[in-house]
This record gives C-alpha cells, sequence and structure tokens, in this order.
C-alpha cells in the first residue's frame, strides 16, 4: 500500500521547549516545577541553616527556646467543601505543617486577600471557620492584616497564615534522617480533600457524599511522640499527595522507599472518582493525613497510639525505607510486581480516555 | 472495590500468566494498540509477569502523541487571539509546538481552559455570547462521538460562536500502515477496547479485542497466543462487558454526520491516508481551522528521537540514548514521552528502575 508514512526509515519528532520564560500552573503543584523554581529562585537568594533543611517548618532557637515557624497560602476553589472550606484549611494547614517538626502549636497569624465585591457574608462564613478551627485545635490567632484588590485581579478570597509553636527539648523530626531498615506509617485513607474538591469543580456525585479530610493532626504526633521518641521524619502529604512527600524524603535521606500498594488506604469513592478521572490517587492532596518514617522497632507501639487517635484510627504499615537506587520511590503492586512511583513535573492531568 | 478488585486480582493474574506461558512454545511479539493499555502493562508491571518468549510493543494509540505537531501550532495560534477561549482535554495543554506550549499561552494571558467533556465547551459558549469558544477535539473513535455530538447540538440550536478545531485520527489504517511496514514484526495485536466500544469489531479481520484492566489484558494476551500457536487468523473479543460487534449505532451515527474521513499527519510517523476524521462541508460554519485562516500553518517535525522504532516495536523506549537523560516528561524530545499513555512517557513513570538492567533490559 503506497502511503507517506516514515515508518520505514526511522523517527521525527519534536524538540521541545526546554526554557521557561513565565510562571505556569504546575510550578504551584508540588512536583519538579515546584522543585526546580524553589532550586533556582528562593534557595540561592536566602540560603541559611534553618531554611536549607526544607522541612514543612524552619526551626529556629531564641534564648534557648526551640521555636517551629511556618506560613502557608490558601487559594482553594471552591472556598466552601464538604468538610470544611478555606477557613478551615488555612487553621489546619499551618498547625500541621507546626505538627510535622514536632512542635505545640500556639500562634497564628491570619491574612486576607480580598476582591472588590465579594460578599460579606461569605467572609462572614469564613472568618467563623477560623475562629472555630482555632479553637478546636487550642490555637489564637494573635494578628492579622486585610487588602482589597480590584474586582479581576483576585479570585474572591485569598488567605495566609503563619504559625509559631514550640519544639520539646531536643527533637529533632527531617526528611533528611530517614535509614534502611525504617518502616514508613501512613495515617488513613488517601485522596480524600483533592477528589472532594475536584468532585465539587467538576459536579461529580457519588452514591456516599465523599469529605475532606481536613483536621488538625498535633494532638496525633503528641501521641505518637508519646510510644516512641525513634521517630525520624513526619510530613503531610498535601498537595502533590503521598507521592511528592516520599519522594522528597527518599531524595533528603538518600535512600530508596518502597510502597506495598495492598496496604494504602484508598475509600472507594476515592478510588471510583481517580478511575472515572484518570488520576492515580498517590498524586491526589490530603488535607488531614501524615507520613511518619519510624525505626523498626517502634512501628508497632506507634502504629497502636494512631489507631486509637480518631486521626489516625486507619493507619497502616505501608512501605519501608531501602538501601540502593537513592531518591527511588517504587511500589509491590497488586500483582507483585514493582514499579516507580515518580515526581511529577507538574499538576496531575486528566487523561483523555 | 466492585468491578475493579476482580480485575486486579493477583491469583487470577498469576493463573492467566502460567497459562501463558504452558500455551507459548514459539517467541511471538505482539502490540497492544492503545495507550491506556500500555499504561496499563506499565503500572501493574504485567511485562514483568509475562514469559520471555512473548514481547509486548506498544502501539501507537496515544492520541496526545500522535496529534501533529501543525496541529499543536494551530491551537496555539487561535489561542493567542483576543477574545478566544480555546478548551481542550487537559494531557493536551503540555504537548510541545513548534515554539511553545499552551500552559505558556495560558500564562501568557491567553484563556486556556480544560474540560472532561465537550459538551461543558458548549456550555461556556452558551453563557458567553461576546467569546469565541474553540474546542480543541483530538482523539481516536473513543472521543470523536462526544466531539460530533457538540458540534451537532451547536448547528441544531444555531450558535455562533461556537467552532472546532478538529484532529481526530482512526485505528484500523494505523493497523493496515504497521502491517505494511518492511520493517513490521508484530504477529499479533490487543485490539482497542474503547474504541470497539463505539465502533464495534466489524472492521477488524484478525486481532483479540482487549480491556484494560491487568486481567483483562492478561486474558487477551493468551487469547492472542492460542490463536497463534493453533495458527488461526480471527477477531475475538475478550472486552464482552463492553464491546458488541457492531458498536454503539447512535454514537456512529452521530460521527458519521458530523465528520468525514480524510487524510491525516500522525506525530512521530507521518501521513496516512484515510486515517482521520474532519467536519464535515456541512459544517464547515463549525470550522475552527476555516474561522481562524489556519489551514496553511505547516510545521516540520526534525529528526532527532526514535519514536518510529518504538511504535513499530523495532525498538524499546529504554534503547533511546535520550531516554531518561535529555528527553523526560518535562522536556519531552519526542511524541511518546509527551502524554502519561505514551509509550516512553509509561516505561519513564514507571519502569525507570529497570534501566539499570542494562541497555534496552525490561
Amino acid at each position: 500500500m503506497p502511503q507517506d508514512t516514515k515508518l520505514g526509515d526511522g523517527l521525527t519528532c519534536p524538540v521541545p521547549i526546554p526554557v521557561r520564560e513565565s510562571v505556569l500552573l504546575g510550578h504551584g503543584s508540588g512536583g519538579r516545577m515546584s522543585n526546580e523554581m524553589l532550586r533556582n529562585i528562593f534557595l540561592p537568594a536566602f540560603q541559611n541553616p534553618a531554611l536549607d533543611r526544607l522541612d514543612d517548618q524552619a526551626i529556629v532557637e531564641v534564648n534557648g527556646c526551640r521555636l517551629a515557624f511556618t506560613t502557608d497560602s490558601f487559594v482553594v476553589k471552591p472556598l466552601f467543601f464538604p468538610g470544611g472550606d478555606i477557613g478551615t484549611l488555612a487553621v489546619n494547614g499551618t498547625v500541621n505543617d507546626l505538627a510535622m517538626g514536632g512542635a505545640e502549636p500556639l500562634f497564628l497569624s491570619l491574612a486576607f486577600i480580598l476582591e472588590e465585591g465579594l460578599p460579606m457574608e461569605v467572609l462572614r462564613r469564613v472568618v467563623e471557620s477560623v475562629r472555630v478551627a482555632a479553637a478546636l485545635a487550642g490555637v489564637t490567632v494573635v494578628t492579622g492584616d486585610t487588602k482589597v484588590v480590584e474586582k479581576g485581579s483576585g479570585d474572591g478570597l485569598f488567605v495566609n497564615t503563619s504559625g509559631i509553636g514550640l519544639v520539646p527539648g531536643d527533637l529533632l523530626l527531617s526528611a533528611d534522617r530517614a535509614r534502611p531498615g525504617d518502616l514508613v506509617l501512613l495515617s488513613g485513607t488517601i485522596g480524600d480533600h483533592g477528589i472532594t474538591i475536584l468532585s465539587q469543580r467538576e459536579g461529580l456525585e457519588f452514591e456516599s457524599e465523599i469529605h475532606s479530610d481536613t483536621a488538625a493532626l498535633h494532638r496525633l504526633v503528641a501521641d505518637m511522640l508519646g510510644a516512641s521518641a525513634e521517630i525520624r521524619c513526619l510530613r503531610d502529604p498535601t498537595r502533590g499527595g503521598l507521592s511528592s512527600s516520599l519522594n522528597e524524603i527518599a531524595e533528603r535521606s538518600n535512600v530508596s522507599i518502597e510502597l506495598q500498594e495492598s496496604a494504602i488506604p484508598i475509600r472507594d469513592e476515592v478510588q471510583g472518582a481517580c478511575e472515572m478521572l484518570g488520576l492515580d490517587p498517590l498524586y491526589v492532596a490530603n488535607e488531614g493525613k501524615l507520613i511518619a518514617i519510624v525505626a523498626p522497632a517502634a512501628a508497632e507501639p506507634i502504629l497502636e497510639a494512631m489507631r486509637r487517635n480518631p486521626a489516625g484510627c486507619d493507619a497502616q504499615i505501608i512501605g519501608r525505607v531501602n538501601e540502593g537506587h537513592p531518591g527511588m520511590v517504587t511500589m509491590r503492586t497488586r500483582l507483585g510486581t514493582s514499579r516507580i512511583v515518580d515526581l511529577l513535573a507538574g499538576d496531575q492531568l486528566p487523561r483523555i480516555c | 472495590m466492585k468491578y475493579l478488585d476482580e480485575y486486579r486480582d493477583e491469583r487470577v493474574a498469576r493463573g492467566l500468566v502460567a497459562q501463558i506461558a504452558r500455551r507459548a512454545t514459539h517467541p511471538w511479539v505482539l502490540m497492544e494498540i492503545c495507550g491506556g493499555q500500555t499504561h496499563t502493562l506499565m503500572r501493574f508491571g504485567i511485562d514483568e509477569l509475562l514469559p520471555a518468549g512473548v514481547e509486548m510493543v506498544h502501539g501507537p494509540g496515544c492520541p496526545v502523541c500522535v496529534t501533529p505537531l501543525e496541529t499543536i501550532d494551530k491551537a496555539i495560534a487561535i489561542a493567542s487571539q483576543r477574545g478566544v477561549t480555546l478548551i481542550s482535554y487537559g494531557d493536551m495543554l503540555r504537548v510541545p509546538g513548534s515554539q511553545t506550549d499552551l500552559f505558556h499561552v495560558k500564562a501568557k494571558g491567553g484563556d486556556v481552559r480544560v474540560v472532561y467533556s465537550p459538551t461543558e465547551a458548549l456550555k461556556f459558549a452558551r453563557a458567553n455570547p461576546d467569546q469565541k469558544v474553540v474546542f480543541f477535539a483530538v482523539g481516536f473513535e473513543t472521543t470523536a462521538p462526544a466531539n460530533a455530538m457538540a458540534v451537532w447540538q451547536a448547528k441544531r440550536e444555531g450558535l455562533k460562536n461556537f467552532s472546532m478545531l478538529a484532529s481526530h485520527v482512526l485505528v484500523p489504517p494505523a493497523i493496515r500502515a504497521l502491517l505494511s511496514s518492511r520493517r513490521n514484526r508484530v504477529q499479533g495485536f490487543i485490539g482497542p477496547g474503547h474504541v470497539c466500544t463505539v465502533m464495534g469489531y466489524h472492521e477488524y479481520e484478525d486481532l483479540v479485542v482487549g480491556g484494560f484492566e491487568p486481567v483483562d489484558l492478561l486474558e487477551a494476551i493468551l487469547m492472542l497466543v492460542t490463536q497463534l500457536e493453533e495458527g488461526r487468523v480471527q477477531v475475538e473479543n475478550q472486552y464482552v462487558r463492553s464491546v458488541t460487534y457492531k458498536g454503539n449505532l447512535p454514537a456512529q451515527n452521530v460521527l458519521g454526520e458530523v465528520f468525514e474521513v480524510c487524510h491525516r499527519k500522525w506525530r512521530g510517523i507521518g501521513g496516512i491516508p484515510e486515517s482521520g476524521l474532519n467536519l464535515r462541508e456541512e459544517y464547515a460554519e463549525f470550522d475552527a481551522d476555516r474561522i481562524f485562516g489556519t489551514q496553511e500553518v505547516t510545521a516540520e517535525e526534525p529528526s532527532e528521537c526514535i519514536s518510529a522504532e518504538v511504535l513499530q516495536g523495532l525498538k524499546k523506549p529504554t534503547d533511546c540514548p535520550a531516554f531518561a537523560i535529555r528527553c523526560t516528561p518535562e522536556n519531552p524530545l519526542g511524541a511518546p514521552m509527551v502524554s502519561s499513555e505514551g509509550a516512553c512517557a509509561a516505561y519513564y513513570q514507571y519502569r525507570r528502575h529497570m534501566v539499570a538492567a542494562g541497555p534496552g533490559g525490561r
């Protein structure tokens, strides 16, 4: 059959666009593009020991007091969703970033960027959520700020919170402390928050409603530390999901991590939505879960302590830390085969078919 | 989870693998057509389970990967215009054109949006009558009916601000092109289950239509190996829970009403006669290519990567010297690295740790 294909004689492909001249949405994904921006723009500008740890919080010493300090901005759409709203997220997100350093969260700042025309009732509802979430978490909002931008220059409402907490004794939890033989613990089901948001945006409905898992985790962390001090590192797998947090730990500790697919708890609704939308739950955001890397002997007592706390009742051992292939996360699949759990370049994109 | 766990069951899968190993007395080279199937093979590591003599090579069925460079350039040209909203499926946005991609157009102020269905683009067009709304329609026979439906609906409603940049491709001509290549080494095909859900399988003479879960694919491989070992040549359907002989007739009707078969260039492969779908003359008023005068946009693909060899099963992605070094999903050198359904991207995402095993290591 005559045709003008090039199948017979080798192939051609497009040369890509190597230089990123502008900020893309993918730079906010928590994946490789975010890392690239962090390493090229921010780290060279501000290099110092506290920042270079690259953990969820900085830990600084002031007059013998070890303070954990962190900040986070929240730009979620829709503002209100089953299980919470942008106000709940803004409190729990910052509380959790402090908690992942083992700190007791104490004080928060609260800064709003509001778009002209935002209904005052929306602001009232968000502020009420902040109040309730802060009271539940036992933190105090001690300072704040408000800016208003012209209609069209913002998306209704953005929130930033910063937080300060106190780190007990000489406790040091950091992503570079994972060692071969350590075990990986996960506090519960993954993907609940991300799929809740996505299904709200896409108008998807399920037999039973999915809720965001947004929750403050510092009391769970305190229970875990009470069970054993042999915790190397804690992370809350928010944007970029489980895979991004684990890739970060593997890279920083120069180890590999192997997960057991069958051990990772996922709700049926979340799994179903992911199948339908062409997404992998390992990359979907969580707002009330944590990963712990712990010494092997400490795993069982810590797991028991987690399961006694409602925020960790579905906790599982999901994998282990290994030597070799430094920086790589792999997974033993349900079929007993092995595959990579890669860091994505940018946001996870839904597949066409 | 029902309808999922049973198709990912380790015991069933290993049983099928054992049957394949017993059945295969010769080495066989099999190709799965669809990128979704490639994705499953890699994600579940099915290539690790198969006996050494059964080699899977990966077909051209990734719609994102094969969309021609010039069509991407057209989409970029259209999306860069004022007053235009370009809407498409998510993974089209990252595909590099000659100079830039749609993500960058969006960052520069272009209105580029992602949807799951073309009917959402219609909805957007109705709600924004002053905005020219263009749906960038790519894909195989799977996505074509929904896209056809959107245009049909737009015509019925007399919608003036909706148009479509259509670049659909068809599976049967691609299979014929692969088979007619003098370097072909594929001995059997796993047919694309989603395409056949729409089109049925009456267009094919010798393949096994397969689904997308691990057990589906292993069963399809078993059926294909059995055929080859017995010297039978026939069409069989593994994906019976979705595919019928005649397919989805209403879908085929709307597809035929709106689209006509045309010559189409495939990125990484070249032109294949009668392998694409374009809007019919009766729907010319919805043809974005005409409305925005982009018919003349052309682009030459620089010869750099080995994707033709990969698409023919002559080489594995890991045989490419650029694989995972100069060619990555962030900076793809070639089409199969672009979408997660592309063979190179699937290897990169799931199998990179096997590369250390040696050149071409599986």
